[in-house]
């Protein structure tokens, strides 16, 4: 009688947390979503004849150079990525664990300024060009050299600094796949290749989905460096209906159909899966390594270096010559300003992400009806919209809400509020979370999806509520994800540029508005300063959790055959 | 190593100001500005210990900006509206976002076709779209107008940037003001069919590419020359001095030139500040300094050039009502899109 009584009061408690737990999540989903259904929303207002306009002229070149860019950029990702995170993570050869952190470096540059700095380098009045014309008495069109700032030229810019979310993702997954799939693999005689393609890519899908469509929704969000190469992309059209014609709602209307067709993507993605499970079966245990010896070990060795090179090293010098001839010149305690103003905004962004992140991805565990998961999925659609775009969104809503609040307290109370929320920081860290949870929310999506649900049940049975599984079992082996997601946000906010741009309150900036308004005025020396410190910045996280976390994905501590 | 705790200061202040929305206190007046932070803030500052009246700032996109002045309606916080093309100001004062700003000194100074004519707003300096040529192979007297740029001794021998950019476009508006739609669209076509390279990158690259050989002509904002010539780099010297500007159009309707300009917000609660503001930038310190600092032209016909502006030559400027720049923006862009000008 006893112990029946004690089980239903726990599910009973139980049952109350995960009610609340549900509308919780169903409450918050709804409210990050509102910016990106305000973008959807003009869908259904009325449509210009400007449509009838780019139907006849440039719509087609927008959605022809979109999609060839994702398709570039996915291919350059998965290769660059999973190549890095095969080798860090399965592989030994020499520098294996100064790689394993430092292939996540380019992931700190903004891709506008990797743009600019291979742009200063390759173009065809760089220094490159101009020594070869100079050593072989070339002139213009006497020789063949492709040309940097051209739809491949984008294509190998994105791939560079986005390759890491895939790095970073299917390295966790491969750390964390179980020791005996792969042992077993190979004590069935297949050999490492067999290995990477038929068993450990196979199980790594979900980062690789995650980490893959995370660089693809940046793709087809970047604006910076489609605009800068003369790619007509389908930002760039967003942009000129905006700016050129005047028609901000017609540029809703295109943007809201760049979110449809991700969505649907999504849709798609997660068909094609239904009914896979990807849980580990035995306890985590780092795999055996691959031992590279000799010349294999050192051509590891060289593939590492040259992505780390092309991604990071070659334009973070670049960068570094440019600042150092112009440090003299800056004022450096309102630098350290910018710096401060940066790094608070991105710790806030950072936290408030991976909370909500938190809520929705346990929450669709907990309760995996089709209503969690949409919501889950609507309030991440920011991530493929241009942060210009996202910003209207917020600005919109909040905008409303301040003027009806004003309204009605001046109409009963005789007192105007003014705007309470529109134009503070709050409402500019909403709009990054609005932006960037899809980045977390994926990020501990796949941790979770690693977790056997058994290991839940075999919890609760034994008298944890939700919350006591979530602290007891899913944090402790989530701690790689949940840094993960930290981290990536972090970096993220750091670089964002448009969305702070235009919803920052007065006389408040930061690195990236300081290195693009110096840049967009083409003065590259002096936008080099701030652009190398976001890099620099975005380093100091990395550095942090490979000090300090114990999480596979950072830490390699447990090598060997335990 | 004390400027981090300066800088930890400052960024307190900032922060607390961030997150409250600021309160009256000092006389002040809040601006947005689509001209950037680095080219308006040290000619402010001289504004407020000249006045005393402080000046908060948010720089951001023309359009951006215009569409968060909107959204805010009668609360927003912005007294005054700055932007670097008159096509945005004159889409301002249509969204209903400016005010009149009467003021017999401005309308004294800022000519009658560089303002707006109920005077919701006021150019303050201006910009001129000039063909930057290469020295060695290029002599001026081969060149003429904007028109002839389309004829078919230029093929392959053209540079420009993306007709997403707002000079372009404002500049193909003023085509259409005074020549009309037919001539324009005949003259895009042949334009286009004389680029050497498909347009990308920013005025200077173009400049660049002039110097590299890359082309011959380039169609260029007057300022990034004197930009490149005053750099500090060795390499945009070299380049500028393998270039030199031609004013076109300069025996029929002048050359092209674009304003930037301010008006007042239709919900200011400073407007005696931001007249005061608009009238000093107005004013001989901040033209002197626009010329000098940005290498732009003064708004006044009164106030000399810098040095190095002089060097280039007296030149006509096209005398077209900037707000017919406005009006005819996005037929401009259309007519780029027609001729496929990417």
């Amino acid at each position: 009688m006893e112990i029946s009584a004690k089980l239903t009061s726990t599910s009973s408690s139980e049952r109350r947390v995960s009610h609340s737990w549900r509308a919780l999540l169903l409450l918050t989903a709804a409210i990050i979503a509102v910016p990106v259904l305000v973008i959807v929303a003009s869908l259904l207002q009325g449509y210009s004849p400007v449509w009838e306009h780019l139907l006849d002229t440039v719509l087609r070149d927008y959605v022809v150079n979109s999609l060839l860019l994702m398709l570039g950029v996915g291919v350059g990702t998965l290769l660059l990525g999973v190549t890095g995170a095969w080798l860090t993570a399965m592989c030994d050869f020499p520098g294996r664990r100064v790689f394993s952190w430092a292939l996540l470096l380019p992931m700190a540059i903004p891709a506008y300024i990797i743009a600019y700095t291979y742009t200063g380098m390759l173009d065809y009045s760089g220094p490159v060009q101009s020594a070869l014309r100079a050593q072989f008495g070339w002139g213009y069109g006497d020789y063949y050299f492709p040309a940097i700032r051209s739809l491949g030229g984008a294509v190998c810019m994105l791939s560079l600094v986005l390759y890491p979310y895939v790095y970073l993702l299917v390295r966790v997954a491969f750390s964390e796949q179980s020791t005996a799939v792969l042992e077993a693999s190979r004590s069935l005689g297949k050999g490492p290749w067999a290995t990477l393609f038929q068993v450990a890519l196979p199980m790594a899908r979900p980062a690789l989905v995650a980490g893959t469509s995370l660089a693809l929704m940046e793709a087809l969000a970047d604006y910076g460096t489609v605009d800068y190469f003369g790619v007509s992309a389908f930002t760039t059209g967003i942009f000129r209906t905006w700016y050129g014609l005047g028609e901000l709602q017609t540029a809703a209307q295109l943007a809201a159909f760049l979110l449809l067709f991700v969505f649907a993507l999504f849709l798609l993605e997660q068909a094609s899966r239904r009914r896979m499970r990807f849980h580990h079966v035995s306890a985590r245990r780092q795999a055996h390594r691959l031992p590279l010896t000799g010349w294999r070990g050192w051509l590891a060795f060289a593939v590492a270096l040259s992505i780390l090179s092309a991604g990071f090293l070659l334009p973070a010098l670049q960068l570094g010559s440019w600042a150092a001839a112009r440090l003299a010149d800056t004022d450096m305690a309102a630098f350290f300003t910018l710096v401060g103003s940066s790094f608070s905004l991105a710790a806030m962004a950072s936290v408030a992400c991976l909370l909500i992140a938190l809520l929705l991805g346990y929450g669709k565990r907990l309760h995996p009806g089709p209503l969690e998961q949409q919501a889950a999925r609507v309030s991440s659609m920011g991530y493929a919209v241009p942060g210009t775009v996202i910003a209207v969104g917020v600005l919109i809503p909040f905008a409303w809400l301040d003027n009806r609040v004003d309204g009605f307290m001046r109409e009963y109370f005789d007192i105007s509020t003014g705007l309470l929320l529109s134009g503070t920081l709050a409402a500019l860290v909403f709009a990054y979370v609005v932006r960037f949870l899809s980045v977390s929310l994926q990020t501990v999506d796949a941790g979770l999806a690693r977790i056997r649900p058994s290991l839940d049940e075999s919890a609760r049975s034994l008298g944890h509520g939700p919350l006591g599984v979530l602290r007891r079992i899913h944090l402790p082996m989530l701690r790689g994800s949940l840094a993960t997601a930290l981290l990536l946000v972090f970096v993220d906010v750091l670089k964002e540029l448009p969305t702070t741009l235009i919803l920052r309150p007065f006389n408040f900036s930061t690195l990236a508005v300081r290195a693009h308004e110096l840049a967009s005025d083409e003065r590259l020396a002096d936008a080099a300063l701030p652009a190398l410190a976001i890099v620099l910045i975005g380093l100091l996280p990395v550095i942090l959790m490979t000090r300090t976390a114990r999480a596979p994905a950072f830490h390699d501590n447990r090598d060997g055959n335990d | 190593m004390h400027f981090p705790s300066t800088a930890l200061r400052r960024l307190a202040a900032v922060l607390a100001f961030a997150l409250f929305t600021p309160l009256a206190l000092a006389e002040h007046v809040n601006v947005y500005s689509a001209r950037q932070e680095a080219l308006i803030k040290p000619i402010l500052e001289r504004f407020t210990e000249e006045t005393g009246i402080e000046v908060n700032l948010v720089t951001g996109g023309g359009d951006a900006l215009l569409t968060r002045l909107r959204n805010e309606g009668r609360n927003t916080p912005a007294d005054m509206l700055l932007t670097v093309d008159a096509g945005r100001l004159y889409r301002a004062r249509e969204a209903g976002v400016l005010q009149p700003l009467h003021s017999d000194f401005l309308k004294e100074v800022v000519p009658a076709h560089l303002r707006d004519s109920a005077d919701y707003w006021y150019g303050l300096s201006v910009r001129a779209r000039v063909i930057a040529y290469a020295k060695d192979r290029v002599t001026p007297d081969q060149l003429s107008t904007y028109e002839a740029l389309a004829d078919e001794n230029w093929r392959g021998r053209l540079c420009v940037r993306s007709s997403s950019n707002i000079y372009n476009q404002s500049m193909v508006a003023g085509m259409l003001a005074t020549e009309g739609e037919a001539q324009t669209e005949q003259w895009l076509k042949g334009l286009v069919a004389n680029f050497a390279r498909p347009p990308q990158g920013g005025d200077r690259d173009q400049i660049k590419a002039v110097a590299a050989g890359q082309c011959d002509l380039a169609l260029v904002n007057s300022y990034y020359f004197g930009a490149m010539q005053d750099s500090g780099t060795a390499e945009e010297k070299a380049a500028a001095d393998k270039v030199a500007l031609f004013f076109p159009n300069q025996a029929g309707r002048g050359t092209h030139v674009n304003v930037s300009g301010a008006g007042i917000t239709t919900a200011a609660r400073n407007v005696e500040q931001a007249k005061a503001l608009i009238e000093f930038l107005a004013g001989p310190e901040a033209q002197h300094w626009y010329a000098e600092r940005n290498n732009e032209y003064p708004v006044r016909e009164d106030i000399e050039p810098s040095a190095l502006i002089q060097s280039w030559g007296d030149f006509k400027a096209d005398s077209v009502d900037v707000t017919e720049l406005g009006r005819l923006n996005a037929q401009a862009v259309m007519a780029m899109d027609r001729a496929n000008w990417k």
